[in-house]
């Protein structure tokens, strides 16, 4: 699987694992691609949707008759028209309702009330002015902390029974154990923290084109989707349109992130729109509706407790999370557990006590809740454990880096089964940590760190400076089927794979890249197991009548799971191939030994037939063995035995002023293990990726509220994404652990950098100003108020 | 109204309302989609395109303020088909992921190069950062930036290397 023995095809191409240019990048750079706004169909009309203010109303009358009047203007739905069809409330992904067009009363602002549909985009924005909506406005829950007290009003009264905001407590771990270790630790800290709301605000808005052809009674829609296929039943579901009769495209994504895999209301009325008009229907959202409605992440309030010894081994970890859902249930994840994988938060280390208590609550906000590149929330698992181990080291008088050492698990202990039940398949955990050391430098950092301080004391500088770390574990690639469904769906992939009669090929994949470059990695797995030149081999996605089943791209798991598909898929039409060959050559497949695309008798090697020969002679009028068909393909549905567990360690090294609270990024080493890397540069790519978002989060990105539940953070002014000045030039590395039960060994990565690096810049931030605790993100009032030593709330409006 | 504007090299005329922004009469009535739309505010860059020679933001411009100009969009980079340096540059260092910012950036640092063919690390930064990019951490489209600086002759001259 090393790169040095694969051979390279007519274009220069590695024929298997290797560095090769992107396939899709000749579209894109044209600026060819086909995103969900570019698609334009013949007649088609445009929606836009009236969105509440108030983040908690009844809703006393609607008239829409001005709207109606409007010249260009073809049709105003409201709540009482979907009612009408049974389509007011849709399930969420999580056994919720939400609703599409509010009836009864908005219960976020933002929440949608009407739809227009206009013969352009902009006179359905003119008309949604036209609507004439009388609120009554109710209280608002916008503090988490308060959603349970009695006097706090019910946000869900549309629920049967519902006297409260609770959505559900879970717990995790064995509580009686954990006691036990804590009552007898030397040291135990207690820290609570917040990882507050964020946004993935891909840089395309969410959308959909939605056409129903009233003759043959077939819906197609265009959408953005990192799951076609779910949305496709849960569209037959929800809606009640035959399966067969609907087509789910999801063309180009402009980044996805979590943001694309729910149902939003607009593409839901997008399609009523549709079917009401007997027209085409486009609707896409603007910036503040993006950043508003759709899935959000985290909000997680947490109260963390390490115990150890005095000597740093560490015992038990403990944690208490308060979880702001919002106003709906809208989290994505495996139907079994309610809180993601949080339960992973005992991260990297050697401890078997550990018990987590997850409560979630309803809010006056949008819903969501798994988003942001999290893996199912095990990004704020390894936040709270990452963390925790610093208030530790801080504790103790002990570096970070020593402590993470004399802790973390053992090569020999895998594959290890941790106290919440996970089963890490595969690592060298120290071997991770000393690489990154290496690369940064860490003794020297370390003593210019106290230099620095030194000068610092003596008046001589406000710069201070900080190094932080962070070991994470992932467990990504859900799931096996036997532990994992969303909505009763299994977590399996299908992949179909084509030899066409002159050797080239087409795989279909159940998964949708959103930018992660399928099309180029895809074409190397079965460049890999046949060796077709990866030119030779056409990547088909994102259209559910041209590929199989499967649940999408999310949670790291394409290569997990579809990648592990197209391996399997790949190895039978090899396994035919050999078949065929023995047939060709008059010898017994057993005769028979492969290299590089090519089956030859053992012992003669110029006797043999290439791929390319036998896919033509497999078409031909070759005679077969008893039982074997023609041609040459496969098809396959890989249900993962197991997930796959990449890790890593980060260095991050910042640069405070003390004078103004302004952070500065300036190096950040980052070594990762996911296995082998089948195209190291897009592995690197999706690292630098998640980086950013880490250093965006830590330092800059928050959607709070003000106490009428006005969401704060509804445009780029508000809600500040990294650019290229606050991300430094990124320093990777890596080490190669396999997984041993993914047929490639290979374990997932485009989540890794998100779920490990706020962490890392988190106790960069608080090394440099020696303080223990302060909330992301770290701008310079929230780090001027920790410094002062009186933190703010960084999901409430600052006071 | 009546707009007539160049665009990539050709003269277009179209009747469009007043208030019509740039970037939507580029994509919805010429069908230039190449040009993206990501924001409210004038702060992603995916909608840059050149006006007479600037980097301009197109949703922040009304196609009647570019009455008379010339355009240049995305679709008018790579000549007969083949890749512009810059563009180069992005597919050998991987400086795109999704792609949807990928037009912007490229017409941003097209702009930077005809001004500054040499610059810096920093320079480049700097001249990116009015556009957004949520795939890449910027670090790949730096070094695509230089890569363009480095052969001004694109692909031709990595051949020959
Ligand atoms: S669309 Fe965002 S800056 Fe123009
Ligand atoms: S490549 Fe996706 S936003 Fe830049």
């Amino acid at each position: 699987m090393t790169t040095t023995e694969v051979p390279t095809s007519a274009e220069g191409n590695p024929i298997g694992f290797g560095r090769m240019h992107r396939k899709e990048d000749a579209r894109f750079l044209r600026g060819q691609g086909t995103y969900v706004d570019d698609v334009t169909l013949p007649g088609m009309l445009h929606g836009a949707i009236l969105r509440s203010p108030f983040a908690h109303a009844r809703i006393v009358n609607i008239d829409t008759s001005a709207a109606e009047a409007h010249p260009r203007v073809r049709a105003v739905i409201t709540g009482e028209t979907l009612e009408g069809l049974g389509l007011a409330w849709m399930p969420t992904l999580s056994q919720d309702t939400q609703s599409v067009l509010a009836t009864d009363k908005v219960r976020f602002q933002g929440a949608e009330v009407a739809f227009v549909v206009a013969d352009d985009r902009y006179a359905a924005r003119d008309a949604l002015e036209l609507i004439d909506v009388d609120y009554e406005p109710l209280d608002a829950v916008v503090d988490a902390k308060k959603a349970l007290d009695p006097d706090a009003p019910v946000i869900r009264d549309d629920l049967e029974g519902r006297e409260d905001n609770k959505i559900y407590d879970w717990e995790a771990g064995d509580a009686e154990h954990c006691a036990e270790v804590f009552d007898q630790a030397d040291v135990v800290v207690t820290q609570e923290m917040l990882y507050p709301r964020v946004h993935p605000a891909p840089m395309e808005t969410c959308g959909s084109v939605a056409s129903m052809d009233p003759v043959s009674g077939k819906l197609t829609i265009w959408t953005t989707t990192q799951a076609p296929h779910a949305h496709r039943t849960l569209y037959a579901l929800v809606a009640g349109l035959p399966e067969h009769k609907i087509q789910v495209i999801s063309p180009d994504i402009g980044g996805g992130f979590g943001n694309k895999v729910g149902i939003y209301p607009g593409y839901v009325c997008s399609i009523v729109g549709s079917i009401v008009t007997g027209k085409p229907v486009k609707w896409m959202e603007d910036r503040a509706e993006n950043l508003m409605s759709t899935s959000f992440a985290r909000d997680y309030h947490m109260t963390g407790s390490i115990a150890a010894t005095k000597d740093g081994t560490i015992q038990g970890l403990k944690v208490d999370v308060l979880a702001d859902h919002g106003a709906f249930n809208g989290v994505a994840q495996p139907t079994k557990f309610p809180a993601g994988f949080f339960h992973i938060f005992t991260g990297s280390y050697d401890y078997d006590a550990a018990h987590c208590n997850v409560r979630a609550v309803y809010t006056n906000k949008a819903p969501g809740g798994v988003a942001y590149a999290c893996s199912f929330r095990v990004t704020e698992a390894v936040y709270l454990v990452e963390r925790m181990v610093d208030c530790l080291a801080d504790e103790l008088g002990m570096d970070p880096a020593e402590l993470r050492m004399k802790n973390l698990l053992r090569p020999e202990q895998f594959p290890y089964t941790t106290p919440t039940g996970w089963e890490y398949d595969s690592g060298d955990y120290p071997r991770a940590l000393k690489e990154a050391m290496r690369l940064a430098g860490y003794d020297e950092l370390r003593a210019e760190q106290a230099e620095r301080r030194r000068a610092f004391e003596a008046g001589e500088t406000n710069q201070l400076m900080g190094i932080g770390l962070s070991f994470f574990t992932e467990g990504v690639g859900a799931g096996p089927r036997k532990h994992m469904d969303i909505l009763g769906l299994g977590m399996a992939d299908g992949c179909e794979l084509r030899i066409h009669p002159t050797g080239k090929a087409v795989i279909r994949l159940s998964v949708q890249s959103q930018g992660q470059g399928h099309e180029t990695t895809f074409a190397q797995i079965v460049a890999q197991e046949l060796g077709i030149p990866p030119e030779d081999i056409d990547v088909v996605h994102g259209d559910t009548d041209n590929t199989p089943f499967g649940l999408g791209t999310y949670g790291s798991r394409s290569t997990p799971v579809s990648g592990a598909a197209a391996a399997v898929v790949s190895r039978r039409v090899k396994d035919k191939s050999r078949i065929i060959a023995a047939a060709a050559l008059e010898c017994s497949p057993d005769d028979l030994e492969w290299e590089h695309g090519r089956w030859f008798v053992k012992g003669d090697p110029d006797n043999g037939k290439t791929i390319q020969e036998i896919a033509f002679a497999s078409h031909g009028n070759l005679e077969l063995p008893e039982g074997v068909e023609g041609h040459l393909d496969a098809t396959a549905v890989y249900d993962p035995p197991e997930l796959t567990y990449p890790f890593g360690a980060y260095i991050c090294v910042t640069d405070v002023d003390a004078g103004t609270g302004e952070v500065k990024v300036r190096r950040f080493i980052a070594v990762d293990d996911c296995g082998p890397r089948i195209n190291p540069m897009i592995v690197e790519g999706q690292i630098h990726g998640g980086l950013a978002d880490g250093v965006g989060m830590a330092l800059m990105e928050v959607i709070a509220f003000d106490p009428e539940g006005n969401n704060l953070g509804g445009s780029f002014m508000d809600y500040l994404l990294p650019t290229s000045m606050e991300c430094p030039s990124w320093e990777t590395g890596e080490t190669v652990t396999p997984s041993p039960h993914h047929p490639l060994g290979v374990k997932g990565v485009g989540e890794s950098a998100t779920v490990g690096s706020p962490a890392a810049v988190v106790n960069a931030v608080l090394d440099a100003l020696q303080i223990r605790s302060a909330d992301m993100p770290l701008t310079p009032a929230v780090v001027w108020r920790a410094m002062q030593g009186s933190p703010l709330r960084n999901d409430l409006a600052i006071e | 109204m009546q707009v007539t504007m160049t665009v990539n090299g050709d003269e277009v005329t179209r009747d469009v309302e007043p208030r019509m922004l740039l970037v939507h009469f580029i994509r919805d009535e010429l069908g230039l989609t190449g040009t993206h739309w990501g924001c409210d505010t004038s702060n992603c860059g995916t909608c840059t395109l050149w006006v007479d020679g600037e980097a301009v933001k197109s949703c922040t411009v009304l196609a009647a303020m570019a009455g008379g100009r010339d355009v240049h969009t995305v679709e008018g980079v790579a000549q007969n088909g083949e890749l512009d340096a810059v563009q180069q540059g992005f597919l050998e260092e991987h400086g795109l992921q999704c792609g949807f910012c990928t037009p912007g950036m490229i017409m941003t640092a097209k702009w930077l190069l005809e001004r500054d063919p040499d610059p810096d690390e920093g320079t480049i930064r700097e001249a990116i950062s009015g556009n957004l990019c949520r795939c890449t951490g910027y670090e790949n489209i730096v070094r695509a930036v230089r890569w363009a600086a480095e052969h001004p002759a694109g692909a031709d001259e990595e051949v020959s290397a």
